[in-house]
């Protein structure tokens, strides 16, 4: 186990410092060249790119789960493990499969557009896939249940007198929501947006199949230094850019999770 | 609570047809007889047949079913031992041991792919079935393992004990006390790794060789060509093995808790 994972890590740590043979294929030359040839401007469009997608899934992640989490968590207590399970139901199904569902929706032939036409909303179909928004609409629906569980838990822990006496002291539904509920759950709210940026930052599927050549993330700039350029040096060093945002933000659940006694759980 | 309830339930009902409406639209377009439109033309049952008929397709399921089934149970043995090794470590090499499984889980999968396949290229393996069983094996044995020993925390020690106290050996403990109460969470374990390495496309992706096509690369390469209403019905297939295969899992799981 170790084996097969630490030394994988290890050999591509090493390789991100090597330097590129002229057919491919490594030589080994201890370089930087390739963490300094990461700050051209196109490699950085792609990071910044990466980290913008990941930042609204998350807020938009946020704006839905939020109610939900706490609709859920308000609701009878037979019913909760039920909407949770549903939930985290399409979590569980092929991945491929549900982002496929929406190259369904949004192409040009798709539903979304024949419906909109079919209403005379729009006189000719909207390009809709293959566009960032199509991307962040993927990765949205595919890591919302991260966002669900640990607010739900937060919620659930909420104690409901709290709210009802800020309504009974006239609080507004805003100062409600500012000054009660999001000060009690913000572990909850903290693990969840950290549980949606990190497989969104690293997301390869959804922008393959969702984006265009121009809504690239950092997990197709890998594959595509990896299987098309074939600069495994250069590939390794994008790859450590990624795992070291990855780790940041690792560490920020750990730290939130064990400052509100860690019972926010990753599945 | 009452006053902001009728907002929130609206949200709520949206993110949820938001989670169902794609994959209810999918199904049904599954049955659709119209073949290049989207237009519904009437239900028909022959893009199921037309799988049926697909050599290179039932190849991909027949991989993947092998890559599945060996990858499963070898990680489950691995990963059970593992679970149960730990729990008679000291408590701080637990903790390190759990960091280092966590970790397979956390990191993105397009960097676990590339670095199985720089692994398995730097010992001159050659890329195939073999390299996918091994890169599956990876990423379902910290699965495995956390789910078991989630299990194996909420065991009675008392159980073990008397059981000690009645004159078992460890060996009888674990095969009689042990063994039968980790039962439920163990074919839980199974499922899930089995879902896992059946629906996995990246490490798979970057793992396999030529002729080692699984399902999901199968999957991959027709939507890659194209929208047709034969993918509608294989993924519609799929959706349904794995919610069959989580509602099994999540039965197992519960009863007996």
């Amino acid at each position: 186990m170790g084996l097969f994972f630490l030394v994988p890590l290890g050999l591509v740590f090493a390789i991100s410092f090597a330097s590129r043979g002229t057919y491919g294929g490594v030589v080994w030359e201890l370089t930087s060249a390739n963490y300094l040839d990461l700050l051209h401007p196109l490699y950085g469009k792609i990071l910044g790119q990466s980290l913008w997608y990941a930042t609204i899934t998350t807020v938009i992640c946020f704006a839905l789960g939020f109610p939900l989490a706490y609709v859920i968590a308000r609701s009878p207590a037979r019913w909760q493990p039920i909407f949770l399970l549903l939930v985290m139901l399409p979590f569980w199904t092929n991945f491929l499969v549900r982002t496929y569902a929406w190259m369904i929706l949004l192409r040009h032939d798709g539903l979304i557009n024949r419906s909109l036409m079919a209403l005379g909303i729009v006189d000719s179909p909207l390009d809709l896939l293959y566009r960032p928004t199509a991307v962040v609409i993927g990765l949205v629906y595919g890591y919302l249940p991260f966002m669900v569980l640990p607010l739900y838990v937060a919620v659930e822990r909420l104690d409901p007198l709290l709210v009802d006496a800020a309504w009974d002291l006239y609080a507004s539904r805003w100062a409600v929501f500012t000054r009660v509920v999001l000060p009690l759950t913000k572990p909850g709210i903290i693990g969840g947006c950290i549980l949606v940026f990190i497989p969104s930052i690293g997301s390869f599927i959804t922008p393959d199949l969702l984006g265009g050549a121009r809504s690239m993330m950092i997990g197709n700039l890998i594959q595509h230094e990896y299987l098309v350029v074939r600069d495994w040096p250069l590939g390794s060093a994008v790859s450590f850019v990624l795992m070291a945002i990855v780790m940041a933000a690792v560490l920020l659940y750990y730290k939130t999770a064990s400052r509100s006694d860690g019972r926010l759980e990753a599945r | 609570m009452k006053r902001e309830s009728i907002g929130l339930k609206a949200v709520s009902l949206a993110a949820m047809l938001f989670l169902y409406g794609p994959i209810v639209v999918l199904v049904l377009y599954s049955f659709n007889a119209a073949h290049l439109s989207m237009a519904w033309s009437g239900a028909t049952l022959k893009w199921y047949a037309t799988l049926l008929y697909d050599g290179a397709l039932l190849a991909a399921t027949a991989n993947s079913l092998f890559v599945a089934v060996v990858s499963t149970i070898v990680a489950t043995g691995l990963g059970g031992l593992l679970a149960l090794g730990m729990e008679r470590m000291p408590h701080r090499r637990q903790q390190t041991i759990e960091g280092g499984l966590v970790l397979p889980l956390v990191i993105p999968e397009v960097m676990m792919g590339i670095a199985l396949m720089l692994f398995f290229v730097m010992l001159k393996m050659p890329l195939g079935l073999t390299t996918v069983i091994l890169g599956h094996i990876v990423f379902n044995i910290p699965l495995v393992t956390i789910m078991l020993r989630a299990r194996l925390r909420k065991l009675d020690p008392a159980l073990g004990e008397a059981a000690a106290d009645l004159g078992a050996g460890s060996w009888q403990i674990f095969r009689y006390v042990t063994l039968p109460l980790l039962r439920p969470a163990i074919w839980g374990a199974v499922l899930v790794a089995f879902t896992v390495s059946l629906d996995d496309f990246l490490v798979t992706f970057f793992t396999a060789g030529p002729g080692a096509t699984t399902l999901p690369l199968k999957v991959y390469s027709m939507i890659k060509s194209g929208v047709t209403p034969e993918i509608n019905a294989l993924s519609a297939l799929l959706l349904g093995i794995s919610m069959a295969c989580v509602g099994l899992s999540l039965h197992l799981q519960r009863r007996e808790v």
